[in-house]
């Protein structure tokens, strides 16, 4: 499932990288679901990861709704996950949880260690998620021990640190491939209290899916009207896009596999397009009208608090 | 149940069993635990004096290494465990995956707690931790109701210790950078959450701000009470209204669920504060350990005493106390 056919042209050391879209971290409706990744098909990504890693009260798409968008993507020629929910807080998510790992057809990518519980005791391979926390060697081999076939670094994780340790594998003997969120609103946090629901002064449980009104979040400022979170349900996100596609040549040269780019709610098609271009070596000028269309971070990467911006700021 | 105290040093730790704490937990001086406060957490030799008064009182010492090993530090995390097992803990409360697994070959004698920063929030992770690396308790994340607590001790495979007083995380516990989003350190990397050296208070004229890496976390008009700018509890602009976006600055206190978290069958409560003075650890430890006695004796009677529940609204954040995810219509 993970093997990948390389293109044909030379090779070049960033050729080596593939690209991956994220689950869609959003609330959308079945519609927009639906048209995004028939878009998607066409894309020049080669791994795409389906499911709702959020919320349990997001139904709009069934499991088997999932599985139906993955075959015709896998028909389409792109290797296909499904990602668990990330925090499992009852027996009705457990429920839920045993489906998607029974599902048959595609690799789960776990996002906790319920997840983790359930794909080793039935000896099947996985993804291992970035909120599973692998920050170092030993993490890394007793996942592989177990079955992880590749794996997302923790988002906090500079490039500094991430190419010692991806070293360090390779000095143990451990291939262990690795995935590194390269663009996208940063997921940072959750809770078991829905922010979404709170601004609409409405219990969780009776929400009434106003996380569907925000393609995007909701946007959390400072009172100096600084962006500094995006509100998505439970989940807390960077206000920042982080944008990593200048740095597709050094991820390519330490040994990262896939670069993850996480689905927004417009302008996926350039987004993409211009990290295909940037792994081929061919960086676009900076376009103005994306630079205004939202605020960009890289700051993880070059060991800096998240939000900065490298490249407006000097280090 | 076990009463699990706070000791951010030798005089609170002594303090806290002095009170009634069964057990005490604790740190090293360094980023391996997840209270990496200046001026806070054990030498060895303060360590050794520690679990030598507690033992002697018949009192269980329990050390936290629960931040994540970092890829350039391995060997601090590791040495933390062979130091904490050489001085004779009675528990090791741990996170890291890489690290459990080092602890279960090394020192497979001392027990090992999975730490509130493993995120364990139903039976089936609780499962994964014990098949793989044998743990005896874990610590419970303050975001589960109390059904939800409920259901998991029907099925826990292990020993579950619950928070039951101080600050209250309202993000799942491992899995939250908002931290080194804005300071670049987090509870995982560093062991430190909104750090001191990234907070500045500032006078001005729409009043006392206080401001983290230089994002403005919240403003105070004259009068108001200041608290610490946690950045998760300040108040901050969403579609126009400008409120406690994320979540009040308030306290955990679980005292009245007592009788329900005996009959689940919890081991354990445990007190947060490692960062908190022995003055703070002493009061609480005593007021908890009443409420326990009192539960033991009058089972059926139990009912938290208002001089109790004042006593700790005193010590609390914000001075306001609620059960937290505990309790539903907090979410």
């Amino acid at each position: 499932m993970l093997s990948t056919t390389l293109p044909q042209q030379p090779i070049s050391s960033t050729d080596s990288l593939q690209l991956s879209l994220g689950p869609v971290l959003f609330y959308w409706t079945r519609e927009r679901y639906e048209s995004f990744y028939r878009e998607a098909a066409d894309w020049p990504v080669e791994i795409i990861t389906l499911g709702e890693t959020v919320c349990s009260r997001r139904r709009d798409m069934k499991l088997d709704d999932w599985l139906g968008i993955g075959r015709e993507l896998a028909q389409a020629g792109k290797q296909v996950v499904l990602a668990s929910q990330t925090l499992i807080e009852s027996e009705a998510d457990l429920r839920d949880l045993r489906k998607l790992c029974d599902n048959g057809d595609f690799i789960v990518e776990a996002n906790d260690q319920s997840a983790l519980q359930r794909l080793t005791s039935a000896g099947l391979p996985f993804i291992a998620g970035a909120a599973l926390n692998l920050y170092n060697t030993a993490t890394l081999e007793v996942m592989a021990r177990v079955g992880m076939q590749r794996w997302q670094a923790p988002v906090e994780m500079a490039q500094k640190e991430l190419a010692q340790l991806i070293n360090d594998c390779h000095q143990a003997g451990g291939q262990h491939p690795c995935e590194v969120f390269a663009y996208g609103h940063l997921p940072l946090a959750w809770s078991s209290r829905c922010f979404t629901a709170r601004r609409h002064q409405t219990p969780k449980d009776r929400c009434k899916f106003v996380c569907q009104k925000y393609p995007e979040g909701l946007v959390l400022r400072s009172q100096e009207s600084r962006n500094v979170f995006t509100l998505n349900g439970i989940q807390t996100l960077s206000s920042a896009c982080q944008d990593l596609r200048h740095e597709l040549t050094t991820m390519a040269k330490m040994g990262v596999s896939v670069a993850r780019l996480s689905p927004r709610a417009e302008g996926m098609t350039e987004v993409i397009k211009a990290f295909d271009q940037a792994r081929h070596g061919r960086l676009p000028p900076p376009d103005p009208l994306t630079l205004v269309e939202a605020e960009i971070c890289d700051g993880y990467w070059h060991g800096r608090p998240g939000m900065d911006n490298t490249r407006t700021v000097p280090a | 149940m076990e009463l699990v105290c706070p000791a951010g040093n030798l005089p609170a730790l002594k303090r806290a069993v002095d009170e009634g704490a069964d057990a005490v937990y604790f740190g090293f001086q360094n980023i391996t635990n997840a209270r990496q406060f200046a001026g806070l957490n054990f030498t060895d030799k303060r360590a050794r004096e520690g679990i030598d008064y507690a033992h002697q009182r018949g009192k269980r010492v329990f050390c936290a290494i629960n931040t994540y090993p970092q890829p350039d530090g391995w060997q601090q995390w590791t040495q933390a465990v062979d130091q904490a097992a050489e001085l004779g803990v009675d528990a090791l409360i741990l996170a890291d995956m890489g690290l459990l697994d080092y602890a279960t070959r090394h020192h497979p004698e001392v027990s090992r707690h999975l730490s509130v920063q493993g995120s364990a929030t139903s039976h089936e992770a609780l499962r994964f931790y014990h098949e793989h690396f044998g743990i005896k308790r874990a610590v419970l994340p303050r975001v589960l109701s109390i059904t939800q607590v409920r259901d998991l001790a029907r099925q826990t495979p292990v020993e579950l210790e619950v928070f039951a007083f101080g600050s209250l995380c309202i993000m799942a516990e491992g899995r939250c950078y908002l931290s080194s989003y804005l300071t670049g350190d987090s509870p995982n990397t560093r062991g430190v959450c909104s750090p001191a050296a990234h907070v500045r208070w500032e006078e001005t004229p729409q009043g006392l701000e206080s401001r983290l890496n230089n994002v403005l976390i919240d403003r105070y008009a004259e009068g108001e009470r200041a608290g610490y700018p946690t950045l998760c509890k300040g108040r901050f602009e969403v579609a126009g209204e400008t409120y406690h976006a994320i979540e009040e600055p308030t306290s955990l206190n679980t005292l009245e669920l007592l009788p329900e978290l005996r009959d689940l069958g919890i081991s354990a409560v445990k007190i947060e504060g490692r960062q908190r003075s022995p003055a703070y650890v002493s009061k609480v430890s005593g007021i908890w350990r009443q409420a326990l006695n009192r539960l033991a004796a009058e089972p059926e009677r139990f009912h938290p005493e208002a001089a109790w529940m004042s006593g700790l609204a005193e010590l609390s954040e914000g001075a306001i106390t609620t059960l937290g995810a505990y309790e539903r219509r907090w979410k």
